[in-house]
């Protein structure tokens, strides 16, 4: 999971809606598109969303194969895309997505050509927002014959994902990289490179300098299973912060429209969405909240069409629902994070897909309230200036007028 | 993060064509830098006292009335040689004295290097531009260090492309990013080193002179690098006599030698050296981890 | 048997590795042959078929990457990443090869006939290297499992952090990384080392090579294990 302390946060931050000098639009009939493209730089092949809302790379090995399947379903039936995670695709997921990220992580845990060749997109995975700068560590526990197998290792020992990509460092080397991908692909997906949001600005231009079509930033709200407490809760920026510094870096170098920009990190509502955009987004990726969709946290679980209670196996790893942040076990009481055979089965790809389509049906229902709202036929036309902010902290992030007044902490009046 | 390359003729005939053979190689590293670029040539060297001095401004300036301000401060002829936004002043004056009437007098001016023999040009653009801009082809000499800029942390804009220098006829090139940029800065600032950008190139150029005015060799200011730079880096570094190459232990930024009885050439990647003359008979090799390859003109 | 020819002085990369990837049948097995390489990157990346591929020159980073059932032979020096994630089939290196050789590579032989620098194997998740030469510091850094048989010498860190992956080493050993340790070499070890051996063309003893492998202290977390200085030690 991601950081737990009080963060400044897209919470901190409200929507103008239409009034006397805009014109609201009905909020459940008239026309509010969503469409999003993804990857119109340089892919031959671009991706073309419903909605500006994607499900973020998570392993299989720290979620099971019947998550990720349902995953897939339920990205299907909404028109977006799931991204796999480190560990390798899963035929499960594969077929079951529409459309599929493939990342290239530092550990190249079962990357292989067939499956670049099977994917929708390629995304460089250069870091995460829980952990800029860290690699990973899935513990030996969730280890099963399968996980090991993917990822060529024996079966129950601890994975110290790398750092840093085995054959390349700094965007120099990355552009040669994404030019070998690009090769491989014959120049049709689209190429993401993900950053943990750190000295974004920067980081933002380089990837963009390297070639990257897309630019996934993410904030440090974003979770991770596999990470010390010290990296998840004091390395990286909030996410509020980043967007910010992304957006400024695309329209430094004129390429905003150009490069696509996806925001996550901590991503939770249909207004988190709708401020995202807002800023400058052009999409948001969502792992943590997906899986609280899942039923993550819940009391019970439901196996064919029965809901029965997990709070004694909650009780079994010495926690509680609604508290529980013990992923790395792999003892999941409600089969998310999970690779034991019966516990894995607790979460049954159909019901999972069905709570995923719902969630991600209402973050987009919410999105276009608010874009409705502010009088947009398009949620990619909310704007910053379609929002101020409620704290000084806020304002000073995103660089936003504290509400009601003109003030900016930081920056000169003009 | 960047293209860095370097030429050293061993055959005394070709240094006229150093900048012919030079250019190709800079180009050839476009990839890497597409920012900026700059390069470093050492030419004949000037008898005492006499030293040159690299400007650049940013604007169109009347460099003859700079000559003409020259002899009325210091009641002694310079010569000055323009080239666009760049020209190079020679006086016998002192050079400190030289230096303190330039900032005063010409604040906006940015004095690029000072020496005997260097001469240094460096700006924004695509690497061919700027070679074509200040006709890098036409450059004779005995070796030169050039550079070819993505920028990182700091922004793109002349002064902060390399080459860098310090003191007289010294001059280093940089493939990677430092660690501990500034704190390297701090310590050599209250020693009365002055800085001009915020570029970690900057830190590791400033902190090697600083070593050899010290008393230090290149090879010892260099050792001493290893243990107080800390980060990535390929460094190439020039000198009135000597070209330098060294790359830290990680040595995960590239570099390639070539050598033939005529010429010792460097480059992060081979691409920039398959066009130089015979290379197909150089010897051929990648530089070892903190070890230190230093060529004598 | 008459090869197909591209010159790179002449045509475009992406040309060259488009025919790669979707022509190959039509040559009906024939040869390729490509010329004036000069160093460009990217060369014959991602083949799919069982091909005899010859590179005449030196090749710049991820030649023959992802290398699948191909044949290739560069006569040259190639850059980095050299058969990164191979999965199958053969890479000659007839000159020497920059860092990360081999790197993550599943499956397949790759041959460097000269020294291989920094990191080669790293992260190797199955491949066989065979090194003619030596091998610069942290080769094999966190080597999951393959062979790797090094003729000359070994610089820093050898090993660190290995898993199943096995390393055979001629000449002397400059420092093995954290968890790395010289083992004993069985009869299987030898038969190992003969058979890479003669697949790559050398004629060493296999009885001059020592067997470096996991000890497996680092397996399972263990915080007396970590050290600030490992690699160096």
């Amino acid at each position: 999971m991601g950081a737990k302390r009080r963060l400044p946060h897209f919470d901190d931050l409200v929507f103008l809606g239409a009034s006397m000098t805009r014109y609201p639009l009905e909020g459940y009939r008239e026309k509010c598109t969503t469409k999003t493209i993804l990857g119109t730089r340089y892919a031959k092949k671009p991706l073309e969303l419903e909605i500006p809302i994607t499900i973020a790379g998570m392993s299989f090995g720290s979620l099971s194969a019947n998550v990720k399947e349902a995953l897939g379903r339920a990205a299907t039936a909404v028109g977006t895309s799931t991204t796999t995670g480190d560990g390798g695709m899963t035929p499960e997921e594969r077929l079951s997505s529409k459309t599929l990220i493939y990342q290239c992580l530092p550990s190249r845990y079962g990357f292989n050509p067939d499956d670049v060749r099977k994917a929708d997109a390629i995304e460089i995975v250069v870091g995460q927002g829980a952990k800029p700068g860290g690699g990973g560590m899935l513990l030996g526990q969730k280890i099963n014959p399968r996980v090991a197998e993917m990822r060529t290792l024996p079966e129950g020992v601890d994975q110290r994902s790398a750092c840093r990509h085995p054959d390349w460092t700094g965007p120099d080397d990355l552009t040669i990289k994404i030019q070998q991908l690009r090769e491989l692909t014959d120049w049709e997906k689209p190429i993401f490179v993900k950053v943990g949001a750190v000295r974004t600005f920067h980081d933002v231009k380089l990837a963009v300098h390297a070639g990257a079509d897309v630019v996934v930033v993410d904030g440090m709200q974003g979770g991770t299973a596999a990470t010390q407490t010290v990296f998840i809760e004091h390395v990286g920026i909030p996410t509020l912060a980043a967007v910010r510094q992304a957006v400024d870096a695309l329209e430094d170098m004129n390429m905003k429209g150009e490069v696509q920009l996806i925001v996550s990190g901590g991503i939770r509502t249909g207004a988190d969405v709708a401020k995202a955009i807002a800023m400058g987004a052009d999409a948001v990726s969502i792992g943590q909240a997906i899986l609280m969709a899942l039923g993550c946290n819940s009391e019970t679980y439901v196996q064919k069409g029965t809901h029965h209670s997990a709070i004694e196996d909650y009780a079994a790893i010495g926690t509680a629902p609604g508290y529980c942040h013990h992923c790395h076990t792999g003892k999941c009481p409600v089969g998310v994070t999970t690779q034991d055979e019966i516990l894995e089965k607790r979460l049954e790809p159909e019901v999972g897909a069905r709570r995923v389509k719902n969630y991600l049906q209402t973050l987009n229902m919410e999105l276009t309230t608010i874009a409705r709202a502010c009088g947009k036929q398009n949620v990619h036309h909310l704007e910053r200036e379609d929002l101020v902010a409620l704290t000084i902290e806020a304002a000073a992030m995103a660089r936003l007028p504290l509400a009601g007044t003109d003030w900016i902490p930081g920056v000169q009046p003009m | 993060m960047c293209g860095i390359v370097g030429l050293l003729i061993k055959k005394p005939e070709w240094r006229e064509s150093l900048g012919e053979l030079m250019v190709p190689m800079l180009i050839g590293m476009s990839d890497r830098g597409p920012d900026s670029a700059g390069l470093a040539v050492f030419t004949a060297t000037l008898p005492e006292p006499q030293r040159k001095y690299s400007l650049y401004s940013k604007d169109k300036f009347d460099w003859e009335s700079l000559g003409r301000s020259f002899q009325a401060s210091f009641t002694s002829a310079s010569e000055i040689q323009i080239n666009g936004n760049r020209a190079v002043l020679i006086s016998d004056r002192e050079p400190d004295r030289v230096k303190q009437w330039l900032k005063a007098k010409y604040p906006h001016l940015h004095l690029l290097s000072t020496g005997r023999t260097i001469d240094l040009y460096k700006d924004t653009g695509k690497p061919a531009m700027v070679a074509d801009r200040y006709n890098f082809s036409a450059l004779k000499g005995s070796h030169a260090i050039a550079h070819t800029r993505m920028a990182t942390e700091s922004a793109v804009t002349p002064d902060r492309a390399h080459p860098f220098t310090a003191g007289e006829d010294f001059c280093l090139v940089h493939n990677g990013s430092l660690s501990n940029p500034y704190s390297i800065r701090r310590r050599l600032e209250p020693l009365g080193i002055h800085f001009e950008t915020d570029n970690d190139t900057e830190a590791a150029c400033r902190f090697l002179e600083w070593r050899m005015r010290e008393g230090d060799d290149l090879e010892t200011a260099i050792k001493q690098g290893f243990v107080e730079l800390d980060g990535f880096y390929t460094f190439l570094i020039g000198t009135a006599d000597k070209l330098a190459l060294v790359r830290d232990a990680f040595a995960c930024k590239p570099a390639v030698v070539a050598e033939t009885d005529n010429y010792v050439a460097i480059a992060s990647e081979f691409r920039s050296l398959a066009h130089l003359p015979d290379v197909k008979n150089a010897h051929l090799y990648e530089p070892a981890p903190e070890e230190l390859y230093i060529w004598m003109v | 048997m008459e090869c197909v020819t591209f010159d790179l002085a002449q045509t475009p990369l992406r040309a060259v590795n488009h025919y790669l990837h979707h022509n190959l049948t039509q040559t009906g097995g024939q040869a390729i042959e490509i010329l004036n390489p000069d160093g460009a990157h990217n060369i014959a990346v991602g083949l799919n078929a069982s091909v005899e591929v010859k590179i005449l020159g030196h090749a710049g980073y991820y030649a023959a990457s992802m290398n699948q059932l191909a044949n290739v032979t560069i006569a040259g020096n190639v850059g980095t990443g050299v058969a990164e994630n191979m999965m199958s089939g053969r890479v000659h290196v007839k000159g020497f090869a920059s860092v990360s050789a081999g790197a993550s590579a599943h499956g397949g032989l790759l041959i460097i006939d000269g020294d291989a620098s920094l990191r080669c194997g790293i992260s190797l998740k199955g491949a066989d290297i065979v090194v003619g030469g030596s091998v610069g510091s942290f080769a094999a850094f966190m080597a999951q499992a393959g062979r790797i048989v090094v003729c000359g010498n070994a610089g820093e860190a050898l090993g660190d952090s290995l898993y199943e992956a096995v390393i055979y080493v001629r000449g002397e050993i400059k420092s093995l990384g954290a968890d790395a340790r010289i083992e004993p070499m069985s009869e299987a070890d030898y038969a190992t080392v003969a058979e890479l051996l003669a697949k790559a063309g050398f004629s060493h003893n296999p009885q001059d090579f020592q067997r470096v492998a996991s000890a497996k202290q680092l397996y399972h977390w263990n915080a007396d294990a970590v050290t600030s200085d490992s690699a160096f030690q």
